[in-house]
């Protein structure tokens, strides 16, 4: 006989209640199994009404953050016997900080438009012809930005930060981290076009370096990481800016974005 | 969008001023706080401090230790009580007062070292 | 401001705008009590409030030795009381903790790159380590000297 515990889950319905409240279910735990499975468990054998999101269950699609415990977690990635010895309550909540659609299932607009503001694809000024080639990229290149590519945007990071909460306007951790991605990469031209937006206080300037998003992410990422880098590079071109105040570039693109 | 500059400028004397409270703060405490007022090691004589205050090298030395630490403090206070206190309508007041603070005590240094005997 | 908030309303989707039904979570003044490491953190940034402090007692002791022999040993009495010693040792071990955290977390803010390669991170931090232990050394050599 497998041992129980009892999962707590946080429960929500936008036509029901006017805020979360939890529900016990008693589940086993086998050795192999993730809160993930649990959920499901629940969902196919106890309360089909029970809401939340999954995909891949192999740590890669990012659909199945939750909080497991108070701490943000892949749920098909966290094993349920390290929380769990028979008898146990484990508490398993939407992802902190987000508004909440129905019971675990959280509302991402806010974050993806933050995505798009940063502009995580290839900028480029010039475009030289197709006959051109490809553009080559060494192994010491991709591996200067190749962390910060391994983003799944699971949002763990979001949950993890306490100025996300207290500042809804903070672009947050993995959108800073995945404009490093861009800005780090030799084919890309686009880091003045990203500092306009993030070199502000919604920005890096807003982050004040708690580091829970880099001890949280599953794929590390560093997101803190990324945000410091990026400040200690925004307060040299600032110092810059004086020693050679011709050579500031990143002058017109500020401007630029004042006017739009 | 000239918050921009200002939040570097800021950083930067944050990151400076931590640089310095890192390194040097823990030793003066121990010595000047610790080990001299309990009898662990013998107290410098008021002739030998004041030797050493004379020299500029030291006077500049005591200035840096005391005027960056103070804009480091000023960063890091005030973004404590914007997110510990979530008192951000107070925003304005809370950055006055404390980067009022650090300027005080930066020229407070400035005098007490410049008319140094 | 308007750079980063602007686009919010242009770009979010249409129903995503004034939906009346989820749930919005508050975030609790005592967010920073209730987590071990958000209270870590808390307790990093509020060192510099000892920093502070360290800085106002050495003003204090400049401004006692400007005024003489009489004022320096009247200051050093009064370090020798215990609320003075309980300050100090309180700021002491919070100031150690700040050069700890600050040290450690250098390397995150450097990505250090040597022939191409990063870094480790204890091979950043540890020349901070080595510039501490020497400075404070030097100083503590040029006072007792
Ligand atoms: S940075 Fe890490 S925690 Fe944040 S969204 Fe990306 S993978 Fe998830
Ligand atoms: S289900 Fe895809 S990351 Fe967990």
């Amino acid at each position: 006989m497998a041992d129980k515990i009892i999962l707590e889950v946080a429960r929500y319905s936008p036509e029901r209640d006017a805020k979360p409240s939890f529900q016990s279910y008693e589940v086993p735990v086998y050795k192999e199994w993730v809160v993930l499975d649990a959920l499901n468990y629940i969902k196919d054998q106890v309360d089909g009404s029970l809401t939340y999101r999954w995909s891949c269950r192999m740590g890669i699609c990012g659909s199945c953050g939750m909080m497991v415990n108070g701490e943000p977690k892949l749920t098909c990635a966290t094993f349920l016997s390290s929380y769990a010895h028979n008898g146990s309550k484990v508490r398993v909540e939407p992802l902190r900080y987000f508004p909440v659609v129905r019971d675990l299932v959280t509302e991402l607009s806010d974050f993806l438009v933050k995505l798009t503001k940063v502009k995580p694809w290839l900028i480029r000024h010039d475009e030289p012809p197709l006959t051109q080639g490809e553009f080559l990229q060494t192994p010491d290149q991709l591996d200067r930005y190749k962390q910060f590519s391994m983003c799944i945007n699971c949002t763990l990071c979001y949950a993890a930060c306490p100025v996300v909460g207290l500042d809804p306007v903070f672009v947050g951790p993995a959108a800073i981290a995945l404009a490093q991605r861009y800005n780090m990469d030799s084919r890309d031209q686009g880091t003045e076009e990203r500092t306009a937006v993030l070199a502000h206080p919604e920005g890096i300037w807003g982050c004040t370096f708690v580091g829970e998003c880099t001890r949280v992410c599953p794929k590390h990422v560093d997101p803190a990481g990324a945000i410091q880098q990026y400040k200690l590079k925004a307060a040299l071109d600032w110092v810059k800016s004086f020693v050679m105040p011709g050579e500031h570039k990143s002058k017109d693109v500020r401007s630029e974005a004042a006017n739009d | 969008m000239e918050r921009q500059s200002n939040e570097a400028f800021f950083w930067t004397l944050f990151s400076a001023g931590g640089v310095i409270a890192a390194i040097l703060i823990p030793v003066h405490i121990f010595l000047f706080g610790l080990a001299f007022p309990l009898g662990w090691l013998p107290a410098p004589s008021y002739e030998h401090m004041m030797a050493l205050v004379r020299l500029p090298v030291v006077r500049i030395y005591l200035f840096v230790l005391c005027s960056l630490p103070l804009f480091h403090w000023a960063h890091r206070f005030r973004y404590t009580l914007f997110d510990g206190l979530q008192v951000k309508h107070l925003n304005e007041v809370i950055f006055t007062l404390c980067y009022g603070g650090a300027v005080v005590g930066t020229v407070l240094a400035g005098y007490l070292l410049w008319n140094m005997g | 401001m308007c750079a980063v908030k602007q686009p919010t309303t242009r770009t979010a989707p249409a129903y995503t705008e004034f939906h009346p039904r989820w749930y919005r979570p508050q975030v609790s003044v005592y967010w920073w009590l209730f987590q071990r490491q958000y209270l870590k953190f808390i307790l990093r940034e509020l060192s510099s409030v000892f920093v502070a402090a360290f800085v106002v007692i050495t003003l204090l002791q400049l401004n006692a030795l400007r005024n003489g022999p009489e004022a320096y040993a009247r200051f050093q009495q009064w370090l020798q009381t215990p609320a003075a010693i309980a300050l100090n040792v309180v700021s002491f071990c919070f100031v150690v903790f700040h050069a700890i955290t600050w040290f450690n977390l250098a390397p995150s803010a450097m990505a250090v790159r040597l022939r191409g390669k990063p870094l480790p991170d204890f091979m950043v931090a540890a020349p901070n380590y080595a510039v501490w232990l020497v400075v404070s050394g030097a100083v503590a050599w040029l006072v007792l000297r």
